[in-house]
């Protein structure tokens, strides 16, 4: 079986979801996770599903790009292996005023603790900026790592806080 | 929903409260370690039956999810949908969990509802049937319910808060045949569960 990434990206309009998964659905390429969103209202999906040969998915979705508005690549991914063990699962946030290098400077603070970016999503709203990220983090990395990250926040003047995302089974 | 204040005979930690009064998981006697179904298994989304609470299959039951919750780690509570019984019986035990405040110990209880609920709090959770997933999911930190008790057939009404509280609902939802995933806070709220090191 071969797994596929596909991403769909340009301007939003109702229906995209379900075109993009009718014709998927059409080849019997299985979809298996995704993600969608809108950012800075432009439509932006990536998925993986399971079935045919990226050419045939390509051109089956071709006629959605054909008017210019909407932008589909298709790839050939090789499936994961066995999922390595994580480490324990934080939320990073941080807000304040917009200025070039926030994500790159405190995503650096997380890599070089060996923190791992699960999940990210960030949003400029006004003059307001916006990072929320799931991290996974060596056991025990976190007191230290907050004090990282505060002096980072520090430095471009953004608040930042890091708090457990440990769920409970209940 | 009505908030709680006003009346000191709903305070949890009241003496005035009876709470599950002389019950004891012991009067259930001994139940057997049983398997514990996943989704997407049919009887997780059907609405469980209302049950005699006094009938000698309810107690087998009630004792039986007392026996496989305390078998399994970290599971602080366990509804009949969950080991394949469509029915509204489910057990519960918070003791020793950090975030329990109001604790009311190992217990079972029968068709239980929801008579008050408040001060709702987003948290993560996670599902023995549900083993791949968390999600973000808003309860009631503070709680009454009403059911009647598994044997003696004695109506109670449990006032609790906290973890506890949050557990009940995640009980009595799995009675209802709804998942956490019903309940999930937004598109971006549901999370593959970790694998701890």
């Amino acid at each position: 079986m071969n797994q596929l990434a596909i991403t769909v990206i340009g301007r939003d309009r109702p229906g995209i979801v379900a075109d993009v998964a009718e014709v998927l659905a059409r080849l019997g390429a299985n979809l298996t996770d995704s993600t969608m969103t809108r950012l800075r209202g432009h439509f932006a999906m990536t998925l993986v599903c399971v079935g045919p040969a990226a050419a045939e998915v390509e051109a089956a979705l071709a006629p959605l790009a054909a008017d210019g508005q909407l932008l589909a690549t298709v790839r050939a991914v090789t499936p994961d292996g066995e999922i390595a063990p994580a480490g324990e699962p934080y939320v990073m946030a941080v807000h304040g005023a917009d200025r070039m290098g926030i994500v790159a400077a405190m995503t650096r603070v997380l890599a070089d603790a060996g923190g791992n970016v699960t999940d990210l999503s960030t949003r400029l709203a006004g003059s307001l900026y916006v990072v929320v990220a799931e991290v996974d983090l060596p056991p025990g990395a976190a007191d230290t790592l907050a004090g990282r990250l505060a002096d980072a926040a520090a430095g471009l003047g953004v608040e930042v806080t890091l708090r457990p995302a440990e769920p409970d089974l209940l | 929903m009505t908030g709680l204040a006003g009346g000191s005979e709903l305070d949890p930690r009241s003496e005035t409260y009876a709470g599950l009064g002389d019950w004891t998981p012991e009067l259930l006697g001994a139940g057997r370690v049983v398997p514990v179904v996943s989704a997407p298994h049919p009887v997780l989304s059907r609405s469980g039956a209302e049950v005699d609470p006094t009938a000698e299959e309810t107690v087998r039951l009630a004792a039986d999810l007392i026996a496989t919750m305390r078998v399994s780690p970290g599971c602080v509570g366990l509804a009949a949908p969950q080991v394949g019984v469509g029915a509204r019986v489910f057990a519960v035990d918070v003791t020793g969990h950090a975030k329990a405040v109001t604790v009311h110990g190992t217990f079972a209880l029968c068709n239980a509802r929801v008579v008050e609920a408040t001060r709702w709090k987003a948290g993560r959770e996670g599902c023995m049937s549900v083993p791949d997933l968390t999600g973000d999911v808003k309860r009631a930190s503070r709680l009454v319910v009403e059911a009647t008790l598994p044997g003696s057939g004695e109506l109670v009404r449990l006032v609790t808060d906290g973890f506890e509280a949050r557990a009940l609902q995640h009980e009595i939802d799995h009675c209802a045949g709804l998942l956490f995933l019903d309940r999930v806070a937004g598109a971006h709220a549901i999370y593959q569960r970790k694998v701890y090191l």
